[in-house]
């Protein structure tokens, strides 16, 4: 763990400065999803655990890329901070192919974050399982 | 930047006072108590006086004060040592299920002696049932220890009325034991009112410095050490006393009584001004806990889909200390036994959020808060 003396220091912060600056301005966030048409949408976790997440994507289906991925969190500040990078990854340089976001792991985006505070790896990295419920979502609806 | 510290319940600053006078024996008082040349008896007379001084705060003799690390060692002590001690006469011991960690980690342990515990629910306003405490009491039971005011929510419970039950029970004389930790400060801890065989105080939650607090324990309760070695504290505590901190104890103690009646009051008026003015502003929050019985600091409401860490540490940006019962905060990731014991769901436990006011708490913070 390079970055454990980072993540660790208490009189900064428990989580790093890209943890914190996806958490304070997350990105691709969606409140009001009344209107908001996608192609797939999948929902991850449990309000028991303290953690719930809902990730909407929307398919460039010619080139079956990611298009979109908007997403809604209940949940900590990692729980936020790893859906909002999640988001960020999957669409990025012209969107993430479907194969290989199903093949997205929560160790890669703790890597982009910059890693997590050790009791919150396993608990709080929940955006890739929502997003494969989406893409499912999507496979299922496809016309 | 501006920081408004809510977090009172969890700990205090040290009042100047309180640190005046700790400060001579940290540098030239520096004599071990129990040794018996000039610089021990001085450190000796120190710790007695303090002695003499909390004991008649509390109203006993001061024979009854053990002194100790904190409320989580007085807790443990209280709870294993007098389990231990009275085993002969039964093994059955009542709790409440919203207890301090101190209390329920050290009955876990005794569970495991083969004890059996009692944990007995509250109500949704988070008062144990007296009527429930009752019907709880068994020939073998050997003592039941309900805290005073709970450390989250803010409950104060009918000690009184409790200890009268126990006093007046024709089936067993159990001890009672209660955690004062969170009431000392803003409710009366006079044991002929209380009518308690013991009693937790910790030092870190009025003012003091941390690390030291007190057991009162009843000359005619049975007890056994958790600690063992020099044999201070009359055999129940041993290890070199804190003769600093426990001067700086009974200083804070005192000033915190002296300002009892009058800071309850102010901090009930600002407590009620912030929960109405937090309602104006978010008409959805639901406030967790008695609003009548319930402690002048305390403010713990949960909101729903706000996760309590996330909550915290937004309002710690804009310079806002408070506290959570959300999992996400605690060392085991579960949410709060205190919440969850209410009966919501599990959502409001994590969405919880505990704002505690403080000696140096003012109308200007609340204002800047609910802003």
């Amino acid at each position: 763990m390079k970055n454990k003396k980072k993540i660790c220091d208490g009189e900064n912060w428990l989580y790093n400065d890209i943890v914190k600056d996806h958490f304070f301005h997350p990105r691709n966030i969606l409140i009001d999803d009344t209107d908001y048409e996608y192609d797939g949408m999948g929902i991850s976790g449990n309000a028991f655990c303290g953690d719930v997440m809902i990730v909407w994507i929307r398919v460039d289906s010619k080139k079956e890329k990611i298009a979109e991925c908007k997403w809604r969190t209940f949940g900590c500040a990692s729980a936020i901070a790893s859906t909002s990078m999640m988001s960020v990854m999957v669409t990025e340089k012209g969107g993430m192919s479907i194969k290989k976001a199903e093949k997205l792991k929560p160790e890669n985006i703790i890597k982009r974050l910059g890693g997590l505070p050790d009791k919150k790896l396993h608990c709080s990295v929940l955006g890739d399982k929502a997003l494969i419920q989406a893409i499912l979502d999507y496979k299922n609806n496809r016309p | 930047m501006k920081r408004v510290y809510l977090d009172n319940a969890s700990t205090t600053p040290i009042d100047p006072k309180v640190l005046g006078v700790m400060l001579p024996y940290l540098t030239e008082k520096y004599g071990n108590p129990s040794s018996i040349h000039y610089e021990g008896r001085l450190a000796k007379k120190a710790i007695e006086e303090s002695r003499e001084r909390i004991a008649k705060i509390v109203g006993v003799k001061k024979e009854g004060i053990i002194f100790t690390s904190g409320g989580t060692e007085s807790d443990n002590l209280a709870i294993l040592g007098i389990a231990r001690a009275n085993k002969e006469k039964g093994k059955h011991i009542i709790v409440s299920a919203i207890e301090h960690k101190a209390v329920l980690d050290s009955c876990k342990k005794l569970e495991k002696e083969g004890f059996e515990i009692t944990y007995l629910n509250v109500d949704k306003n988070g008062i144990v049932s007296l009527e429930f405490l009752k019907k709880s009491i068994r020939k073998d039971t050997i003592l039941v220890s309900i805290m005073y005011a709970n450390n989250e929510i803010g409950t104060i419970q009918p000690i009184k009325e409790i200890s009268k039950i126990i006093k007046e029970s024709k089936i067993a004389n159990p001890i009672f034991h209660t955690d004062a930790c969170q009431a000392v400060g803003a409710l009366p801890i006079n044991i002929n009112d209380l009518n308690v065989d013991a009693l937790t105080i910790s030092s870190s939650k009025i003012y003091g410095p941390k690390g030291v607090g007190c057991l009162y324990l009843n000359k005619n309760c049975k007890i056994e050490p958790i600690i063992f070695g020099g044999g201070q504290e009359r055999g129940i505590r041993s290890g070199t006393e804190n003769t600093a901190y426990i001067v700086g104890f009974a200083e804070a103690l005192f000033i915190s009584e002296k300002k009892r009646l009058s800071e309850n009051k102010r901090l009930t008026k600002l407590r009620d001004y912030f929960i109405e003015n937090l309602i104006k502003k978010i008409p959805k929050i639901i406030i967790n806990g008695d609003r009548i019985k319930r402690l002048p600091n305390n403010i713990n409401l949960s909101l729903h889909g706000v996760e309590g860490e996330s909550f915290i540490l937004m309002l710690d940006n804009s310079g806002i200390s408070c506290s959570t019962g959300s999992a996400c905060s605690s060392s085991d990731l579960k949410p709060s036994h205190v919440i969850s014991a209410l009966g919501g769901d599990a959502e409001l436990a994590h969405s919880s959020i505990r704002f505690t006011l403080g000696r140096y708490s003012t109308k200007k913070d609340i204002n800047y808060v609910v802003r």
